[in-house]
């Protein structure tokens, strides 16, 4: 089984996740357009946004514990991964600017007053060296640096969870569960790294 | 006393069903149009101004509900499952009447009346939603309040084999909420029973529901079957569940903000991806009307 795997993922490129990752944004602002996201379309696309925006977080998370547990690399799609979840964040913070708050005053009182706006601005911010550094040539040119710039990674998700708790009313399970599986995931790094270090 | 309250709309004001049933439609073509239109409507920022209601569509569809799920479409998809007849309100404490009343027995004693109002819920969402109902006065003054009555409370159904979501812990069930006697009272205050002409449908809060237009959306209250009239202030969930963010009051004042986001502007439901938001009005726009039961209260404090 895993070797199937591993042999399906050695022969996909990973170009095509660029091109599929649009898609779902696509189609919910066609969606949105026509009626179909119901009486709150704004909130919708902003919540659907950033919902696959965590995802496809999770997944990227997910990509080292899978190799490390059960021997299947998919290493090769993590960069695309990565990308479209800058993506997607960067639309969700487009949709939150011009479409649901469009004033610049209250945008500006809601990034410093609201601590889940905040959060996720500070999240944002986190990642854009990432996506800037998300190439062959940074690679090359930062060595070992990119390796430690990229564990902003763990920030970011966790930001990105916190975001997502902080801003539903009362105690609902949806945004609990994306910040547990996300500190799971990342409770797998820990002997990791003490591992390597070692070696 | 019914018909205390005198809308300034006309039935010729009223508009035609079939139209709102394409109103989206509509939208979407003026969705260019619509970026002048709201600059010409900011400068009528006043209560009587914004009272075009949202279409039955969009009412039934976009609800909270956390007694279906806490989604915004859960209640539309699950409240099927609630059956309403029979149904009966247990009126209690000091009234000079108490007992179990059956539902067809107000409604025949009741004075149902159309009342067109705005609802504000407390995430920054908004509706005009064209209700059916008799005053809440009427009732208390059937069963006949009590002198040194203060509050009256009110309890929601608690049947989790009909109410999905109150098999979960999102909220301490039943609900529960509570207003004092003068805001019971006041001309405003409506028992529900029908949006549009129509029985108000199961994830509107059937068979009756609450609405206080000048309060956050939460306190009121669906699907009533109890009704205590008390002297001391009655438990209200949301209050219950995050005493710093839900007050008592609760009345809907843009110059308080929830401590997590803003109450300074709105979105109102059904106009679209571009939509935009609307200064949200102080007491959700019923100020004239309700803001001298609240003179000399610091509104920050008792929000």
């Amino acid at each position: 089984m895993r070797d199937l795997i591993n042999r399906m993922a050695r022969r996909v490129p990973a170009w095509p996740l660029y091109i599929v990752g649009v898609v779902p944004v696509a189609y919910l602002f066609w969606l949105g357009i026509n009626g179909g996201l119901g009486a709150e379309p704004i909130k919708k696309l902003e919540q659907e946004i950033g919902g696959i925006g965590l995802q496809l977080l999770v997944a990227g998370l997910a990509i080292t514990p899978l190799r490390r547990f059960f021997g299947i690399n998919l290493i090769k799609f993590r960069r695309a991964i990565g990308l479209l979840v800058f993506f997607y964040i960067v639309v969700h913070l487009l949709v939150w600017l011009l479409i649901d708050v469009q004033d610049v005053w209250r945008i500006w009182q809601d990034i410093l007053k609201r601590p889940y706006i905040t959060i996720g601005m500070v999240g944002f911010t986190c990642m854009v060296p990432l996506a800037v550094t998300s190439n062959n040539w940074s690679v090359r040119r930062l060595g070992g640096a990119w390796r430690r710039l990229h564990r902003l990674t763990y920030i970011v998700a966790v930001l990105g969870a916190v975001h997502f708790v902080m801003l539903v009313k009362g105690f609902q399970i949806e945004p609990l569960i994306y910040l547990a599986v996300i500190l799971a995931l990342l409770a797998t790094r820990v002997p990791n790294r003490r591992k390597r270090a070692a070696a | 006393m019914a018909y205390r309250w005198k809308n300034d709309l006309k039935d010729k004001d009223v508009t035609d069903e079939a139209a709102f049933l394409n109103r989206r439609q509509l939208m979407v073509g003026m969705g260019a149009l619509g970026a002048i239109g709201a600059g010409a409507m900011a400068g009528k920022a006043n209560a009587g101004a914004d009272l075009e209601p949202n279409s039955y569509e969009d009412i039934t569809s976009y609800n909270n509900f956390y007694e279906f799920g806490t989604g915004k479409d859960d209640p539309a998809a699950y409240a099927h499952t609630l059956t309403t007849s029979p149904w009966t309100v247990k009126i209690e404490g000091m009234v000079d009447k108490p007992g179990d009343y059956a539902f067809e027995d107000i409604m025949a004693k009741m004075t149902i009346e159309e009342r067109l109002y705005r609802f504000r819920c407390v995430e920054a969402w908004s509706a005009v939603i064209p209700w059916n109902g008799f005053e809440l006065s009427d009732l208390l003054t059937l069963a006949g309040v009590q002198s040194g009555a203060k509050y009256v409370g009110f309890e929601t159904l608690y049947r989790p084999e009909e109410m999905v979501g109150q098999n979960r812990g999102t909220l301490d069930w039943p609900y529960v909420e509570g207003l004092r006697m003068d805001e019971a009272m006041h001309p405003l205050t409506i028992m529900a029973t029908g949006i549009y002409g129509k029985d108000i449908p199961n994830q509107n809060g059937a068979p009756l529901r609450l609405v206080v237009p000048w309060k956050y959306g939460f306190k009121s209250i669906k699907s009533i079957v109890k009704i205590t009239v008390l002297n001391e202030e009655p438990p209200c969930t949301w209050n219950q569940t995050n005493a710093s963010e839900y007050g008592f009051y609760s009345n809907v004042n843009p110059e308080v903000d929830h401590p997590r986001w803003s109450q300074a502007s709105e979105r109102k439901i059904g106009g679209g991806l571009f939509a935009g938001r609307q200064p949200t009005l102080m007491m959700n726009g019923y100020a004239d009307q309700v803001a001298g039961m609240y003179d000399g209260m610091d509104l920050r404090k008792f929000f």
